[in-house]
């Protein structure tokens, strides 16, 4: 359904521009879940924005970004309103941010869908109230505004807006990091129904690994604007074979009730986009790195879906 | 027996004729790492403000080191905030945007008349160490930093003053995973080597877990559960301290030896 060919997003900052995402490859099929796993600066963002094309003004992207067949790096912006919507619509990170702040929720549903699908007042307006209850929130909360709702209802009434059209893929950036724990599991809870429900794609991008398992099919690891490594979840999870994707999981806490551990942290930060070594672009952090990472860029390279870009990758116990 | 380094006794706080922390006593020993978790709109970060006397409780006492903090004159109020220091969620609206580092670490310096200008220079970029940023950042500001740095900067104003217990509100929410497993350590660290105490108010119930000596939960405004960190997911009975034991359970299945 999507194809994402050698995409690459550039930033002009003074004194030139810098790659924020460097050549990255992938593809989501109908009802599919894919995860794109970084921290920031990882390129996780920009690629989310790019399949909307909603980069500022001053990003400049190249490759491909094929939905159903379509180039929406080419496509007028004219036809882009057509697609925007009703074949892909965003759930933004800050609700907040993304509702308008002096329009009622049922107002701003019934917008989405009149500006998609001309629809007659009355009719958009009922249908608000539909998705309002699958998203499930009360009748009422359409009479509301964004700031008399709780973070978790807001996030609620922005999946509301973005299934307004029946897109058949969601892009969602950070959908849940603005919550808390209890509203994350809820918010995620209806991710899973409205997926199950309505045979929606999902591209989830996030640094919570755990997210990722829960609602995704299969996860690509990106670090300094690359795919690291990709894989189905379970697989990838239990035998990450990059020394990143590894150490990002001891960053996680274990569970309840264990013996307390000392949290083993990815020592050191993200390389700036303008100060990436050379070769490898995380062998400055990485346990395993010798002095071949620094000569060549590992390729992205495997086979049955499982592939990874590292000179020394973990291996499967 | 010593008294607690800090000790909220039936404390309440109104606010807009709303109770928002409804009797609240819990106590923190020197150099104990105390979480204290709950949803948004429980109350945390009221009695983290209220246990340092940011805001004035409406009720009950808060005593530190023994002494009622509540009846301290302005100038021993500020003598003891030296001792009490928070970090907040969001470094970016904490430090000063017209500052660099060097002078937003420097500040508490001159606030607190600690160190002489000739001294302050060094003291900043040991502070700097203490918190893994190097000296190249001394003359960044703000906008110049990684959300990461920034907050390392935020803890290093606060170790500025040397004190006793650090109240880190959300203050690891906002980073990513490996840059907040990065902080929790460094907590610990900060606990182990200088015997800070720390008030960790967090929604993510195992980062608290892992780290912590004991977890108080808050719901409603009020203390639902008080345990060691160990007992969190066998001990608690209340709906709201379950609520967050199964949102804490974990995702993933993960191989921690590599």
């Amino acid at each position: 359904m999507l194809r994402v060919r050698d995409l690459r997003v550039s930033y002009g900052v003074p004194g030139g521009r810098f790659a924020a995402v460097d050549g990255i490859s992938f593809e989501v099929g109908r009802a599919e879940a894919l995860a794109l796993i970084g921290e920031s600066g990882s390129g996780k963002s920009t690629i989310a924005l790019s399949l909307l094309r909603l980069l500022p003004e001053d990003a400049h992207a190249s490759g491909r970004v094929e939905l159903l067949g379509e180039d929406l790096l080419e496509l007028p912006e004219a036809s882009l309103s057509r697609v925007r919507g009703s074949s892909i619509a965003m759930v933004f990170h800050d609700p907040l941010a993304a509702l308008n702040p002096v329009m009622r929720i049922g107002a701003q549903i019934a917008e989405a869908l009149r500006a998609h699908a001309r629809l007659d007042r009355r009719v958009a307006a009922a249908t608000a109230l539909d998705l309002l209850q699958t998203v499930g929130l009360a009748p009422q909360t359409a009479k509301r505004y964004a700031h008399e709702l709780s973070g978790g209802m807001r996030q609620r009434a922005l999946i509301a807006v973005a299934l307004a059209c029946g897109p058949s893929l969601l892009v969602a950036d950070e959908p849940t990091s603005a919550l808390d724990a209890v509203t994350q599991r809820n918010i995620a809870a209806l991710f899973r129904k409205v997926r199950r429900e309505r045979g929606i794609g999902l591209i989830l991008a996030t640094h919570d690994l755990e997210l990722a398992a829960e609602l995704c099919d299969r996860i690509a690891v990106l670090y300094a604007g690359r795919i690291v490594e990709r894989g189905a979840v379970s697989d990838l999870l239990s035998k990450p074979r990059h020394p990143y994707t590894a150490a990002l999981l001891r960053s996680v806490p274990p569970g309840l009730g264990g013996p307390r551990v000392r949290l083993v942290p990815v020592p050191g930060s993200p390389p700036p986009s303008w100060a990436r070594p050379s070769g490898c672009a995380f062998r400055d952090r990485c346990s395993r790195a010798l002095p071949d990472c620094a000569a060549a860029e590992p390729e992205l390279t495997g086979s049955d879906g499982r592939e990874v870009a590292c000179f020394h990758p973990v291996e499967a116990a | 027996m010593t008294a607690p380094l800090l000790e909220l006794d039936r404390v309440c706080v109104d606010r807009g004729g709303i109770r928002v922390l409804d009797g609240v006593s819990l106590s923190i020993e020197t150099g104990e790492m105390l979480g204290l978790v709950g949803e948004s709109g429980s109350g945390k970060s009221t009695l983290a403000r209220a246990a340092l006397r940011l805001i004035e409780p409406t009720s009950g006492a808060v005593r530190w080191r023994g002494r009622d903090l509540l009846a301290f004159t302005p100038r021993e109020l500020r003598a003891a905030r030296r001792e009490m220091q928070i970090v907040f969620q969001d470094p970016a609206t904490s430090l000063d945007p017209r500052m660099t580092v060097a002078e937003s670490v420097a500040e508490p310096f001159e606030v607190h008349r600690l160190a002489t200008a000739a001294e302050r220079g060094d003291r900043v970029t040991e502070l700097l160490r203490r918190v893994e940023l190097g000296p190249e950042l001394l003359h960044r500001y703000p906008h110049e930093l990684s959300g990461g740095q920034a907050q390392r900067v935020a803890l290093a104003r606060a170790l500025a003053v040397n004190p006793a217990l650090l109240v880190a509100d959300e203050a690891l929410s906002a980073l990513d995973v490996s840059l907040r497993a990065q902080m929790a350590n460094l907590l610990l660290d900060l606990r182990e080597g200088a015997g800070i105490a720390c008030l960790l108010v967090s929604h993510d119930l195992r980062l608290v877990a892992s780290i912590c000596d004991r977890i108080a939960v808050l719901a409603g405004g009020a203390l639902v559960h008080l345990g060691p960190a160990s007992g969190i997911a066998s001990d608690t009975r209340h709906p709201a301290a379950l609520a967050l034991v199964e949102a804490a359970r974990p995702g993933i299945r993960i191989g921690r030896e590599t």
